[in-house]
């Protein structure tokens, strides 16, 4: 069974049609990388499918393990198990990381119907994912992605991945604007999460960092539209040649 | 014409207080009637409109101080409709001295001579009604490790009464103490606060005032500080409750390298108006002063942030900043900022700002993507927004306390 399906999906941010009929079916413990060139409507897609309302859904359903995702509110989906890797983290003065992610944890837990987690029992499961992921002592004390560098906020989505486990995960432009130490940094985190009960969603507009995070199938955007889907190796291609070959082939 | 809600109360009071201020309310009471009251063409009151507490007929308050329990983990004082009620404990040793004026057997010759009664007609109006109220003296050299913290609380019965709270607090040289004020209550009434604070040479005062009056309350408060050299005084003034709300803060430099620190935080929803009037005047050279302001207003709220900052001719090497910031939680809630440098020495260092935002769909967004439901990520931003405040307070009890009624 499909965990993901994605059916005709058409939609639009101020009046621009943007995703124009994608297509594409996940299941639990595939990787899949969608690529394209800029405005290809990748962010569109990875906003769409967590419920960002600056764009309007106008064709097409998206079902999330059998659920209509579009009904459900941003966190609705988040205590589902879809988890978004922003391009561009959020900063939050004034609101500490131990703050916002034992919020974060309670209020998916609570959509689950689990209890919630007291401070001790949340700092011993934070510590042990700190751990695994080196995130340095002081991230808790600090506040949410102030003052952190390009690699440490991308480190510290990942990181809030790995304490929510979701089943989904979208990675938008993970690797933008990192040197290649932190971009291997970040792909080792993100391995260390793959299992064949989660699946993940890799977006990004260049093949290095499908070296580190090995996708199953690699799927190009270009237009709104999935125009070519293949095994791992097509993103080598794509690297070779760009995207230009492939952007002639779409249909008017 | 108005004045007479307060004016036809003086005989009545004067019979069942105590002749030992009788003085004091008189010259109170000749300042009061010589004074005008302020209307919103008065260029200090210019956002505010008091007549909803002129038009109210009040009466003076019932004694029924010994029906509120206090209990408290350190040394408090409690004031019920404005007289005393109980203390806990009794007594703090010989460290600081705390109680009632009305029982003080210490002579408190700064009482009255701090707040001038010709700053504003409520403070000559407080001292018109001048009988009790809390004192607190700390000698020389003493350090009070435990906050003190003094409780206005008005329990009303029937009509509303117009209550005058009074504060003295004397903290001598290289002495450092910490005090809250607290006010609160539960139906309609008029709390005239004064508090006059008179921090000695080289001594540290932590000061906290937490307005959380009943929501159909007026408060008016005037909080005068005085410095002597090389001090440090410190307020957070917090107001969370009252229909109709001025808050005044006066500092005045009295010596040189004295450091003062206002910050205030304001929530308002509702009807509710919230009023805040600052003045620091740097009468002497190097002194430096800071003072943040936040407010968070829903509803249909009034926010007002007046802001005066006197440097006076003598006092060089000054550092002033003043900040004044707010968040709006609605399209009907109203702000009016006004900051105001008058500067007489050339060799100063001053600066103010203002700025007034909305929550950030983006920073929404992201905690509602982390499975936050959306009325929890108001919540939390809005009280990201006011730690910035509420993180300065030295109190963990305070902080805990602030934190549960923003985020709640």
């Amino acid at each position: 069974m499909n965990m993901l399906t994605i059916k005709n999906l058409h939609a639009r941010v101020a009046d621009k049609d943007i995703l124009r009929g994608i297509n594409l079916d996940v299941k639990a413990g595939e990787v899949h990388a969608i690529m394209g060139p800029n405005g290809s409507g990748k962010s569109t897609l990875a906003g769409v499918l967590t419920g960002k309302d600056a764009f309007e859904v106008t064709q097409g359903e998206v079902l999330f393990e059998g659920k209509n995702l579009l009904d459900m509110d941003p966190e609705e989906r988040a205590g589902e198990g879809i988890f978004l890797a922003f391009q561009y983290p959020v900063e939050i003065p004034g609101v500490t990381n131990s703050y916002f992610l034992r919020a974060s944890v309670n209020a998916v837990r609570k959509h689950r119907g689990e209890p919630e987690l007291d401070a001790a029992a949340f700092l011993k499961i934070v510590k042990q994912k700190m751990k695994i992921l080196h995130m340095p002592e002081d991230l808790l004390k600090r506040n949410v992605n102030e003052g952190f560098s390009g690699g440490e906020k991308k480190r510290n989505e990942i990181f809030q991945m790995a304490v929510l486990e979701p089943r989904l995960a979208i990675l938008d432009e993970t690797d933008s604007g990192l040197d290649i130490d932190a971009m291997k940094a970040v792909a080792e985190g993100v391995n260390a999460l793959r299992s064949k009960d989660r699946a993940m969603i890799v977006i990004t507009h260049y093949q290095r960092l499908l070296d580190y995070i090995v996708p199953d199938y690699v799927h190009v955007l270009a237009e709104g539209r999935i125009v070519k889907s293949g095994p791992k190796e097509l993103a080598l291609e794509l690297e070779k040649h760009g995207y230009d070959p492939i952007k002639m082939t779409v249909p008017a | 014409m108005e004045k007479t809600t307060f004016t036809k109360l003086f005989t009545p009071f004067d019979n069942q207080a105590d002749a030992r201020f009788a003085q004091l309310r008189q010259s109170g009471r000749e300042c009061f009637g010589a004074a005008a009251l302020p209307t919103t063409r008065t260029e200090d009151w210019r956002f505010t409109n008091i007549s909803p507490i002129t038009a109210t007929p009040f009466t003076l308050a019932n004694n029924v101080h010994a029906r509120v329990k206090l209990d408290s983990d350190h040394p408090t004082v409690l004031f019920v409709n404005g007289r005393f009620a109980k203390q806990a404990p009794e007594s703090i040793g010989a460290s600081a001295e705390i109680g009632s004026l009305a029982r003080a057997t210490t002579k408190l010759s700064q009482l009255a001579r701090i707040a001038s009664d010709r700053d504003s007609p409520f403070t000559s109006l407080n001292t018109s009604f001048l009988n009790d109220g809390a004192y607190v003296v700390v000698p020389d050299g003493n350090v009070i490790a435990t906050p003190i913290e003094i409780r206005f609380h008005s329990l009303v019965e029937g009509n509303a009464p117009a209550i005058h709270p009074r504060t003295l607090v004397v903290v001598g040289k290289n002495a450092c103490v910490t005090i809250v004020e607290r006010y609160s209550g539960n139906a309609a009434y008029f709390t005239n606060a004064v508090t006059e604070i008179a921090v000695g040479e080289g001594a540290v005062v932590d000061h906290v005032k937490i307005q959380d009056e009943s929501t159909t309350a007026y408060h008016i408060a005037h909080t005068a500080v005085v410095m002597g050299a090389r001090s440090n005084f410190t307020t957070h003034y917090v107001s969370l409750g009252g229909a109709l709300v001025r808050n005044e803060v006066r500092v005045r430099f009295d010596g040189e390298h004295a450091e003062a620190t206002v910050n205030g935080l304001y929530l308002a929803s509702g009807t509710q108006h919230i009023d805040n009037f600052t003045l620091i005047d740097h009468a002497q050279p190097n002194c430096a002063s800071h003072e943040l302001y936040k407010g968070i207003l829903d509803g249909k709220s009034h926010g007002v942030f007046n802001g005066k900052i006197f440097v006076r001719k003598d006092a060089q090497k000054t550092d002033a900043k003043q900040t004044n910031k707010v968040l709006l939680l609605s399209d009907d809630a109203t702000i009016n900022t006004k900051p105001q440098l008058e500067i007489f020495a050339d060799d100063v260092k001053c600066t103010h700002g203002a700025t007034v935002g909305q929550l950030d769909p983006l920073q929404l967004f992201y905690l509602q993507s982390r499975g936050i439901p959306l009325d929890q990520a108001r919540r939390l931003l809005t009280f990201a927004f006011a730690n910035d405040i509420v993180g300065r307070l030295k109190i963990e009890a305070l902080r805990d306390e602030l934190e549960q009624r923003i985020v709640r």
